[in-house]
């Protein structure tokens, strides 16, 4: 079993946990996931790592509520446990594996839609600690919905949020941020990493593409196992067929076939829809989600 | 009575049974079992041993049933065996033991396969304890997968006073036994959880969640956690995809992510939280059990279900008493048939696919008579789930994040045959993760070699 030593409702559905899981903790790197799943008759569910402590060996997880198995994970309390949790799964990002002094020279931008910012702040952590300093564009639909904002501020060089409605920071898309940034604000990023909504992740890498510069995208596709037993996770990245569990869950994003990654996503949407009914929640936006779990990764963006 | 015949095995109709996930086989009664017993010759050499890959003392334990002493057999078994439950439902006995029984000759074999079931399930039924273990010896021996491989060499070791502790990638214990082969044919919280169950009363403690390669690495687990010697048996669970056109559409999947969805999350039960889809019609490509479990369940689930296999009726891998039941539950085979295409609708969906038709030519160097495409047999199989069993083979994730683990080009493990032993210092390693995907019998064989090898290895270290 797997101690919730703390739990806070960042913003509404959006809910961080702090898990109890000292082997997790100890081999988790930006980039990988875990999988959680709540009690014997629960689904497996794929996370994105939002933070992890070695010393006190807790895995810190952020999700937000779109169908039945992350309902079931909000009920759960401070103190209760889930009954497995299991990674740290995928392959680290990139740059962890790359040398820092080539790195240092590198501008870093990276942007997340939603819920996307949880996957993105231990990356942008991971840079600052090792003394590389990367610029973050947060996008949320509106400023109620925004989340880690300060811990992003603290390890960031630059934070621009935009919303949709403006009530917060830049009026508009994230893509409409990064093309002002680099049309008028002149600025240069040899990487963009690209957290969030399949849809918005998509969009940034055809926004980037013209300028020719590297983007990553982090994929989030129904997932069984998350060991590369199963290939529900597979994706076209170019020609090839890869498992994002194993190969991924990071990927060029100039070679993803998007098309095709948003329709495996929609795989099982009428069984959610109807375990939805069937669990009587009333206050549920529609989602363009899928089951195999709410990924996390996805916010409300678009 | 003619004694050349067996004693029939009661089974569940297969009218009935098709809508149903409950066992197929009910089993031997005590008065069956006593009666097919009374079959066995008592060879002096019997040849039965030496087809059982675990050389099993058949005759003895056949002869205790004979005697009513079924506390006995029991115990004979475990000295070889930590899973009867198990193997005498899913072994090929007809390969095996049962290939080699004299009565085969100018008969019908010997039932060992069903009268090891009836012991296994006999000393379930009547808790018998066979946990009898040699004193501690003090020494850590970490082993990688809890498929049949990992739990007889865990047993092995335990009972030769091991500290034992297993890591599981899953939830759940088990490998292949929980999240491949169905509930039908093996009964998870019945057989399969009972048998893990006596391996963990032997002292073996087994760590679940833990995938080795990401959350720990073998490395670390000797030089951190003290583990003196390790074995591997994390198997083939790599599923392989064809390459054709459209296999990415939705409604076509592997037959582990299908039977996975099935057997270890219990997709068709209702109050289960994962899903499971099959269409009206569904496709299972290949031919070996993979392939027959997974049309059987999907059978079950309701959908009408068609076997497409490359190679004729001849060549299937499968077992006979598989296809035959696959058969009887009404099972449609479309054999010398090949898909080159699937075919998707204008919302991604599987709407059919395309295949081709097949003849054999002259055995190739595995004996084998290959199949060739017939010229412009090209036609539309009308489904809309397509599952892909084409086999599989080594996860390469340990392997990769383990210094000095050789591997061979299919991604299997690098071993010497008689011990395991693997090019890295205090590694062994068995079963599908050094052979590529064979049968639950030769993993128990390997598991239990390595155990043997390994005792031998810290025995000898400590001189």
């Amino acid at each position: 079993m797997f101690k919730i030593v703390k739990k806070e409702l960042l913003v509404p559905n959006i809910y961080l946990m702090d898990i109890e899981a000292p082997r997790v903790a100890k081999s988790a790197q930006p980039g990988q996931f875990v999988i959680v799943k709540s009690d014997e008759r629960g689904e497996r569910v794929p996370l994105t790592i939002c933070d992890y402590d070695q010393e006190k060996g807790t895995v810190t997880i952020v999700f937000q509520t779109v169908g039945r198995s992350t309902h079931e994970m909000a009920n759960y309390e401070e103190g209760e446990a889930f009954q497995d949790f299991v990674g740290p799964l995928g392959r680290p990002s990139e740059f962890v594996h790359e040398n820092l002094e080539e790195l240092k020279n590198k501008k870093i931008l990276f942007i997340s839609g939603g819920v996307g910012a949880a996957p993105v702040y231990p990356q942008v952590k991971w840079l600052h600690e090792n003394g590389i300093e990367a610029d973050v564009i947060m996008g949320t639909r509106t400023r109620e919905l925004l989340i880690l904002e300060d811990k992003m501020r603290a390890v960031a060089d630059n934070v621009y949020v935009t919303t949709d409605d403006g009530s917060y920071g830049f009026k508009g898309l994230v893509t409409e941020k990064f093309k002002e940034l680099v049309e008028k604000e002149g600025k240069k990023y040899d990487v963009v990493v690209a957290i969030g909504p399949i849809i918005m992740m998509k969009f940034v890498a055809l926004t980037t593409k013209p300028y020719g510069i590297k983007t990553i995208v982090s994929m989030n596709p129904l997932m069984v196992d998350g060991t590369g037993m199963c290939g529900a996770c597979r994706v076209t990245i170019g020609e090839e067929t890869k498992f994002a569990c194993v190969d991924g869950p990071e990927f060029d994003g100039h070679l993803v076939k998007f098309d095709e990654a948003i329709r495996r996503q929609s795989m099982f949407k009428s069984e959610e829809g109807r375990e939805l009914i069937r669990q009587e929640e009333s206050n549920l936006e529609p989602h363009h989600h899928k089951n195999g779990g709410g990924c996390g990764c996805c916010g409300g963006n678009k | 009575m003619d004694k050349m015949k067996r004693v029939p095995v009661r089974e569940q109709d297969p009218k009935v049974r098709s809508t149903n996930f409950d066992e197929v086989c009910l089993g031997y009664t005590v008065e069956d079992a006593v009666e097919e017993s009374k079959r066995c010759l008592n060879c002096k050499n019997p040849l039965c041993v030496k087809g059982c890959p675990v050389s099993i003392n058949i005759p003895e334990f056949i002869k205790h049933i004979k005697e009513e002493e079924f506390e006995e057999a029991a115990k004979t078994i475990a000295k070889y065996s930590s899973l009867p439950a198990v193997c005498g439902r899913v072994c090929p006995q007809e390969t095996q033991c049962e290939g080699k029984c004299i009565l085969g000759i100018k008969g019908e074999p010997v039932s060992i396969g069903k009268l090891e079931r009836f012991v296994g399930d006999w000393s379930r039924e009547n808790n018998i304890n066979l946990s009898d273990t040699e004193p501690k010896k003090n020494k850590k021996v970490a082993v990688i997968g809890s498929g049949p491989s990992g739990l007889t060499c865990a047993g092995d070791l335990a009972k030769k006073g091991y500290d034992v502790t297993i890591f599981e990638a899953l939830h759940e214990p088990g490998g292949v036994l929980v999240y491949g082969i169905p509930e039908f044919r093996l009964p998870k919280d019945t057989v399969v959880k009972t048998e893990i169950e006596n391996i963990k009363k032997l002292g073996v403690k087994i760590e679940t969640n833990v995938i080795v390669g990401r959350t720990a690495n073998i490395d670390k687990l000797m030089e951190e956690e003290g583990f003196e010697a390790v074995f591997i048996g994390s198997g083939a669970g790599l599923p392989k995809f064809m390459g054709i056109p459209g296999e990415n559409a939705n409604g076509v999947s592997s037959a582990n992510e299908f039977l996975t969805r099935v057997n270890l999350m219990k997709a068709h039960k209702i109050e289960y939280a994962t899903p499971v889809k099959v269409g009206s019609k569904v496709a299972v490509v290949g031919g070996g059990n993979v392939a027959m479990d997974a049309a059987r369940t999907a059978l079950r689930l309701g959908a009408e279900t068609h076997i497409v296999y490359r190679r004729s009726e001849e060549e299937l891998p499968a077992r006979v008493e598989e296809v035959h039941h696959a058969k009887e539950e009404g099972i449609i085979f479309d054999l010398l048939t090949n898909p080159v295409e699937i075919l998707v609708d204008e919302n991604g969906w599987v709407k059919g696919m395309k295949c081709v038709r097949m003849e054999l030519g002259e055995p190739d160097a595995s004996g084998r008579r290959s199949p060739r495409v017939i010229k412009d047999s090209e036609f539309i199989i009308d489904v809309d789930t397509v599952i892909m069993s084409l086999g599989t083979s080594p996860n390469p994730l340990i392997s990769s994040t383990t210094k000095g683990l050789n591997v061979n080009k299919h991604g299997c493990i690098i071993t010497e045959e008689e011990t395991g032993k693997t090019s890295k210092g205090a590694v062994f390693a068995g079963g599908d993760a050094v052979t590529g995907a064979a049968t639950v019998i030769l993993a128990m064989e390997a598991g239990k070699k390595a155990a043997k090898a390994i005792d031998e290895f810290l025995s000898n270290k400590e001189k």
